[in-house]
C-alpha cells in the first residue's frame, strides 16, 4: 500500500498572522509549522501502512521554509518527501495548487491513496482534496471520522449537518481525515535522528511540466482586492456575580432586544 | 440580465434557511434560478418563487444524491455551459465548497468560499485568520463560483415567475465512484441549526460534562447550543456541536460562551458574532476581552437565574 500524504507548511494561528503589500499571506514575518490538521492526515497514514506493507511519501508545495513540515512529518515516521520549490508559484489559488500538486502525484507514480487533512489553517477553504480527486479521476472520500481499508476498499464515516453518512470508494482513491479521527503520535527521539537520513526530493514546476504562466499571484483566478484588519472588540461591561449575575444577563438581553 | 444559479440547500425536500438568503443575494448580480437537486422540486417550487426565482432546474434522478458531491458538481457544470450565467452561489457547508471545488476545476473557474457578503461586481467579503481580517475578493477567471455561509443576509420576498424545467443529467462513472451506502439522519434536538441560528449559547470545560443549564438557557432564547473543542474532546457533546476552528464557524447576532476560557481555536468559530456573552468564574479568562456583557461567576447559578428571568419575561 503506498501512500502520497498532501502536507501545508503555514504561519502559527497562535501568532499575529497578515497580509504583505500584495494582499497575499504573510509567510515570512510569522512562525511557521505543520499546519495541524495535516497531522491526522500523516498519522492515519503510518496507521495504514504499519497494519500492513508499503510506503509513506510526503509532499508539500511552499518556500524553503515549507521543508520544516516534510520534516516533521518524516520524524513522525515517513518515509520520503518531496518539496515542490519555485518562486513562480507564489500568491497561487487553491487552483493552481491543486494542479500542481495532481502533476506531482503523477510524477510520483499514483499511489493507492492520496491522503489530506480537512483543510489548511491558514486558508481554511477545504476545496483542495476535492480538486485533487477531480483532476486526478480518484473517487472522493473526503472528511472521514473514521476509515478502514480493506481489500482494496476504503470505508468511512463522514458527520455531516444533518446525517452520518457511510461512503465506501475502490483504491486507489483521494481520502481527506478530520481531526476526530486519530490523535498524532509526537516524533520520539528515534524518529527525529531517523528522519535525517530520510530522502527528500526538491522539484520546481519545470520537472512536473506545469507552464509558470498556469500558476502564481498574476494567474490566479480569483483576486484579493482588499485586506482590513478588524478593530478589536471591545471591551463591555464585566459584572461580578453577587447573587444577581443571572438576573443582570438577563436585563442585558432585555435591553438589546434579545429577549 | 444573465442567470445567477442558486444551488438550493434542502433536507429531504424541506429547503433550508439559507436558501431564501442566497436567492435575494442573486438578484443583486442577475436573474435568480433555483438549482434543486434531489427529490421534493415541486413542493418547494412556490417558496423558491416566492424568494425571487424565476426559473426552477430540477434534477431529481436518484444518482445525484447517492454519490459524493461529484454528481452535483456535474450538474451544474452542465447548467454553466448551457446558461453562461453570471455567478454560481452553493451553500457554504462541507458539501457545498467540495461540489464548488470540483465546479471550478471543470470549468476552469475561480472560487470563493466561506463568504459572508455578495456585492454587485461580484465583490465578496470573507472573514479571514480567526475573524481578525475582513477580505473583499472578486474572482478573475471563468464564471464566479461564490460559496456562501448562512445568515449572510436577510431574506426579502421577490415574485420570481418560478418556471419549472426538469433536467436530464447523465453521470460520469468516474462521478460515481464514491457511493454513499448508508445515512444515519441526526437525531432531532428541536433547535434551530447551529450555523443557521441567530442566537447561540455554548458550553465548554466549564460545565464539567453538565450541558442541563446551557440548554435550558437555550432554549429559553429559542437559541442553538454550542460547544468548545475541550468539551467535545472530552465526549461531553457531539462534534457537530462544535464552534470554532475545526467546527462550525458561526456568525449570530448574540453569542453566548457559558465555561468557555475563549482560546483562539474557539474565537476562530466566533469572533464576528455581533453581540458576545460570557460567563465565567475565572475573570482572567481571555473571552472576556471579547465581550459585549460578561458576568464572572458560577454558570450553574448565573444561567439557572437568566433562564428563569427571560422566561418570566
Amino acid at each position: 500500500m503506498n501512500i502520497v500524504v498532501c502536507v501545508k507548511h503555514v504561519p502559527d494561528a497562535q501568532s499575529d498572522r497578515g497580509f504583505n503589500e500584495d494582499n497575499t499571506t504573510d509567510r515570512e514575518g510569522v512562525d511557521g509549522l505543520l499546519s495541524e490538521l495535516d497531522e491526522y492526515a500523516v498519522e492515519q497514514a503510518l496507521q495504514i501502512v504499519e497494519a500492513g506493507e508499503g510506503e509513506v511519501t510526503v509532499l508539500t508545495i511552499g518556500p524553503a521554509a515549507a521543508a520544516e513540515a516534510v520534516k516533521k512529518s518524516l520524524q513522525m515516521g515517513a518515509d520520503k518527501g518531496v518539496h515542490i520549490c519555485d518562486d513562480a508559484i507564489a500568491g497561487s489559488d487553491a487552483l493552481a495548487t491543486s494542479l500542481v500538486l495532481a502533476e506531482a502525484i503523477k510524477k510520483i507514480g499514483t499511489p493507492d491513496i492520496v491522503l489530506t487533512g480537512m483543510a489548511s489553517t491558514d486558508g481554511t477553504m477545504g476545496v483542495v482534496p476535492a480538486m485533487l480527486a477531480e483532476r486526478l479521476g480518484l473517487p472522493q472520500v473526503t472528511y472521514a471520522s473514521e476509515l478502514s481499508v480493506d481489500g482494496g476498499v476504503a470505508t468511512m464515516r463522514r458527520d455531516g449537518d444533518t446525517a452520518s453518512e457511510t461512503i465506501q470508494a475502490s483504491l486507489p482513491a483521494l481520502i481527506s481525515v478530520t481531526d476526530q479521527i486519530n490523535e498524532p503520535r509526537y516524533p520520539s527521539f528515534k524518529g527525529i535522528m531517523a528522519a535525517k537520513k530520510k530522502p527528500v526530493e526538491e522539484w520546481t514546476l519545470a520537472d512536473l511540466g506545469v507552464d509558470a504562466g498556469q500558476v502564481g499571484l498574476a494567474n490566479a483566478a480569483t483576486a484579493v482586492v482588499a485586506t482590513t484588519k478588524r478593530p478589536p472588540r471591545e471591551q463591555g461591561t464585566i459584572v461580578t456575580d453577587e447573587g444577581d449575575g443571572g438576573t443582570k444577563l438577563a436585563e442585558f438581553l432585555t435591553t438589546n432586544k434579545f429577549v | 440580465m444573465a442567470e445567477v444559479l442558486v444551488l438550493i440547500d434542502h433536507a429531504n425536500g424541506e429547503v433550508k434557511k439559507p436558501a431564501a438568503e442566497m436567492l435575494t443575494i442573486a438578484r443583486r448580480l442577475g436573474e435568480p434560478s433555483a438549482v434543486f437537486i434531489g427529490p421534493g422540486a415541486e413542493t418547494a417550487k412556490d417558496l423558491l418563487a416566492r424568494y425571487g426565482a424565476d426559473k426552477i432546474y430540477a434534477v431529481s434522478d436518484p444518482a445525484a444524491l447517492e454519490h459524493l458531491v461529484a454528481p452535483q458538481a456535474e450538474v451544474l457544470a452542465q447548467l454553466v455551459a448551457e446558461k453562461q450565467p453570471a455567478a454560481v452561489l452553493i451553500p457554504s457547508n462541507a458539501a457545498g465548497k467540495e461540489i464548488g471545488a470540483r465546479l471550478a476545476v471543470k470549468t476552469e473557474s475561480g472560487l470563493l468560499t466561506d463568504v459572508v457578503d455578495v456585492q454587485a461586481g461580484p465583490v465578496t467579503t470573507q472573514s479571514v485568520f480567526a475573524g481578525s481580517y475582513s477580505v473583499e475578493a472578486k474572482v478573475s477567471k471563468g464564471t464566479p463560483i461564490i460559496c456562501v455561509k448562512p445568515n449572510s443576509a436577510a431574506p426579502e420576498q421577490a415574485n420570481g415567475a418560478g418556471s419549472f424545467e426538469e433536467l436530464s443529467v447523465s453521470f460520469s462513472d468516474s462521478a460515481k465512484a464514491s457511493k454513499i451506502t448508508a445515512s444515519e439522519p441526526k437525531k432531532a434536538s428541536g433547535r434551530p441549526e447551529l450555523t443557521e441560528a441567530a442566537i447561540v449559547v455554548s458550553g465548554g470545560r466549564g460545565t464539567g460534562g453538565d450541558f442541563s443549564p446551557v440548554e435550558a438557557f437555550a432554549d429559553s432564547l429559542g437559541a442553538a447550543v454550542g460547544a468548545s473543542r475541550a468539551a467535545v474532546d472530552a465526549g461531553w457533546y457531539p462534534h457537530s456541536s462544535q464552534v470554532g476552528q475545526t467546527g462550525k464557524q458561526v456568525s449570530p447576532q448574540l453569542y453566548v460562551a457559558a465555561g468557555i476560557s475563549g482560546a483562539i481555536q474557539h474565537r476562530a468559530g466566533m469572533q464576528t458574532s455581533k453581540t458576545i456573552v460570557a460567563i465565567n468564574k475565572d475573570e482572567e479568562a481571555p473571552i472576556f476581552e471579547l465581550v459585549d456583557f460578561g458576568v464572572v461567576g458560577d454558570l450553574f447559578t448565573v444561567l439557572p437565574q437568566a433562564t428563569e428571568t427571560v422566561k418570566g419575561k
